[in-house]
């Protein structure tokens, strides 16, 4: 009989901690298959960030980096430039990425780094409990903004894949989901092509995943799911929002 | 490597650092402009890249620093530099490293502060080099040269001291050592057998262990057994990595010590002290962490005056009162930077000598 | 024998390069060299100064309280510096910028270089620096007018080589008014 589902070689035999419905667990999984489809493990090195997806090392069978909050675009700029013929990526949340590191990602982006930045957007801290982060959509209620999120005060959400594809350095930028088998093919497609780009030095490669937390989120599983299909997809719109091959 | 040099060239402190970290084999260097100390990326930018190495002026000094991580963990070796402000902001990164294990050198060209203070010499930030800086307890190399020459010589010395150690090194300097120029020979690199950087990230290859290069200490007992493992090293670093310099301390009645500028400053004071017949000697740290205690230990038995002058209120003076016996004397002459108001020779030599003959009596042993 | 000498004026006297000048010819020379510059905020007419001390061995201290001999060359270094000459020591100052008429300083010698005068008679007030050092190494003896001949090479910029001869002119001239200083 054949095989027709396995553990990407990337990743390690081993339960993750992350929540029952969490999309963390998903998006390492398309990123060892990204990293196992183009025969890339041995070469690879991956930067972890704050948060949840601190682990990192822990989940992949490959050479990790663990920076400080919201620095991993540099700590990648930095082991790129001292070994530009290893591939190189980011795995980040959005507290991390888009508030206190977000000097470093725009700054690497516009330098068109040749690193391929994986970010998780959950719309919140996962990690701390659960507080506002520069994600949380207008309204939305979290334990630092116990009134739902006032625009007027803390400013409109982060569209992180449209805000980057406006650099020049920016090769690559595409926004996926996870709430669909429709669209976790579509991410895995997506994911492929950023390492893609980077295998063939075209520049920097953004994925912005959109995710899940049902623990901070208060919502069972299927119910957080819903929530990416209802309120966030209408907010974050899937697609690719830079693509180098096709200017 | 390069054959040995013998002729002099005439260059900046902070040239000279530059110069020694290409000699040394840097093959990246990450910064952010500042003053004093922008000469350092200035000749960097221009000469790296002839070498292959990588030059990147970054976003930010937290941008520098974090590079700076990323490129130790991949195994080269690679530099930044800054001056107090900056320094400030690299501590972040500083902290992570020494959590890390990671190797780097960071010059520091001081400046005045606190907060934007000034563009002139200080010495105030001897504190933030040698307690480690950031948070969570750790301790960075450091060294202080006071020359052109040794700004290229322990510039060179630092990255090997942070490859043997895995621990940051700092060069610690101010911008009087980092703005003039000396004469100086660039010698080559000195041959130093280093352990292979097996813990780099480099992709796993095939067949190896997956290397991981973290801060983050979570299994039990696992954080405690790093902070005695690097207290040992520390122990060990100080029983073997301490250096000083004595000059005419063998008969001193009084022994000056200071660090950095403030050293060249206090020898020709104290030159100027033997030339009006009193028995006077300086003891320079070259290392200030770890700092010379045992040297300073030894001295205190049979001079039992001190005088610590710095360029702040008295810093390093609190481990020369830690280092000598319990019946030495230390006093402190500071000058907290101010704007073109470096102390000069004939002032200290006025401490100096009131100092000397307000002493106490030593009774004169006559065999 | 160890050596000091101080240098000062306003942004764009070239104080800089008669110190890089005279350095190049204490190397030249044999001996070891500290320069210590100074300079105000401002990039172009604000103070400079600089420090160069030369030793056949130690150099000491960059810093120097009471310098041997100073080089003045407009007329706010003059009040700043000239009483910080050591007593015994030298003080060369710019006549044609500073006024010294009924100055005396107890212990130190001034001699009066009408330098930007000297400098316009070759044909560039810009080599006031060269009659400057040319002075200098004349007072002091401390520095041979070959040597600064040939530190020329190094202290100027390649670009700026052609003009070697025209700074010699005003190095030999600077040298020759101390000469009849002395005299």
């Amino acid at each position: 009989m054949k095989q027709v589902f396995t553990r990407p070689e990337s990743l390690k035999d081993v339960p993750t901690h992350f929540c029952p419905g969490c999309n963390h667990g998903t998006v390492h999984r398309l990123v060892g298959e990204a990293i196992d489809d183009l025969g890339l493990r041995s070469e690879t090195i991956g930067v972890a960030s704050v948060g949840c997806s601190v682990f990192l090392y822990g989940y992949f069978d490959i050479d990790v980096i663990e920076a400080p909050h919201g620095r991993a675009p540099a700590v990648a700029t930095g082991a790129k430039r001292a070994r530009p013929d290893r591939i190189v990526f980011t795995y980040q949340g959005d507290g991390d990425l888009a508030a206190i590191g977000m000097s470093e990602i725009i700054h690497s982006a516009n330098r068109g780094e040749d690193i391929t930045v994986i970010f998780v957007n959950n719309t919140t801290y996962g990690m701390t409990g659960g507080q506002m982060a520069p994600t949380t959509l207008p309204g939305q209620k979290t334990s630092t903004s116990p009134y739902g999120r006032d625009v007027s005060k803390d400013g409109a959400p982060f569209k992180m894949a449209e805000l980057l594809a406006g650099l020049d350095g920016v090769a690559f930028s595409a926004r996926v989901s996870l709430d669909s088998p429709k669209n976790v093919l579509m991410a895995k497609k997506l994911i492929k092509t950023a390492f893609q780009y980077q295998v063939e030095k075209k520049g920097f490669s953004f994925i912005e995943a959109l995710s899940s937390c049902p623990t901070n989120w208060g919502m069972s599983p299927l119910a957080a799911n819903q929530r990416v299909t209802d309120e966030m997809v209408p907010y974050f719109p899937l697609g690719t929002y830079k693509n180098r091959a096709d200017l | 490597m390069n054959s040995p040099v013998t002729e002099k060239i005439f260059v900046k402190g902070n040239e000279a650092v530059a110069m020694a970290a290409l000699e040394a084999g840097c093959r990246c260097y990450f910064g952010y402009p500042i003053t004093p100390q922008s000469d350092i990326p200035e000749y960097l930018s221009r000469e790296l890249p002839k070498t292959g190495g990588e030059f990147l002026q970054a976003e930010s000094e937290i941008g520098a620093i974090n590079m700076l991580l990323g490129a130790s963990a991949a195994g080269v070796r690679a530099m930044t530099s800054s001056s107090g402000p900056g320094i400030s902001l690299k501590q972040e990164g500083i902290s992570y490293m020494a959590g890390s294990e990671l190797p780097g050198v960071i010059v520091d060209i001081m400046r005045q502060g606190p907060g934007l203070g000034g563009i002139d010499a200080s010495q105030a930030d001897y504190f933030q080099a040698t307690r480690g800086g950031g948070h969570g307890g750790y301790r960075i190399i450091v060294l202080a040269p006071n020359s052109v020459q040794e700004m290229y010589d322990l510039t060179m010395l630092a990255f090997d001291l942070s490859d043997l150690y895995r621990i940051p090194a700092m060069v610690l300097a101010d911008s009087v050592i980092g703005q003039m120029k000396e004469s100086i020979v660039a010698n080559a690199r000195p041959e130093v057998v280093l352990p292979e950087k097996g813990w780099a990230v480099r992709g796993r290859g095939e067949g190896t262990e997956q290397n991981v290069v973290k801060s983050l200490k979570l299994g039990d007992g696992e954080m405690e057994k790093f902070h005695w493992m690097m207290h040992d090293r520390y122990q060990l670093l100080a029983d073997k990595e301490n250096r000083w310099e004595e000059y005419q301390t063998d008969d001193a009645e009084l022994i000056v010590t200071a660090f950095g500028s403030t050293s060249r400053i206090s020898k020709t004071a104290v030159t100027m002290a033997r030339e009006a017949g009193m028995k006077v000697g300086l003891m320079r740290p070259v290392t200030l962490f770890p700092f010379p205690k045992p040297a300073y230990a030894a001295l205190s038995e049979r001079c039992k005056l001190f005088l610590t002058i710095e360029l702040s209120t008295g810093q390093m003076v609190d481990d020369v009162r830690l280092s000598v016996a319990r019946d030495a004397e230390v006093a402190f002459y500071g000058r907290p930077p101010g704007a073109g108001s470096l102390p000069t020779p004939e002032e200290l030599f006025e401490q100096i000598a009131h100092r000397y003959r307000a002493r106490p009596a030593v009774a004169e042993v006559t065999l | 024998m160890r050596h000091d000498v101080f240098i000062a004026g306003y942004g764009g006297q070239g104080v800089l390069l008669a110190g890089n000048l005279l350095s190049y010819a204490a190397i030249y020379e044999g001996n070891n060299v500290s320069f210590f510059p100074a300079y105000g905020v401002e990039k172009r007419g604000g103070a400079a100064m600089c420090t160069i001390v030369f030793a056949d061995g130690d150099t000491g201290s960059p810093v120097v309280g009471s310098p041997t001999v100073s080089l003045l060359l407009n007329p706010l270094s003059f009040e700043k510096y000239a009483a910080k000459v050591k007593r015994g020591g030298v003080c060369i100052v710019n006549s044609s910028l500073v006024d010294i008429t009924g100055v005396e300083l107890p212990g130190i010698e001034i001699i009066p270089i009408p330098m930007n005068q000297l400098a316009l008679e070759i044909g560039d007030v810009r080599m006031v620096n060269m009659v400057a050092c040319g002075a200098y190494s004349e007072m002091s003896g401390a520095l041979a007018i070959s040597s600064l001949e040939a530190a020329l090479k190094k202290a100027l910029p390649e670009r700026n080589h052609r003009l070697i001869p025209a700074n010699i002119t005003a190095i030999e001239a600077g040298a020759r008014a101390a000469r009849a200083k002395k005299a």
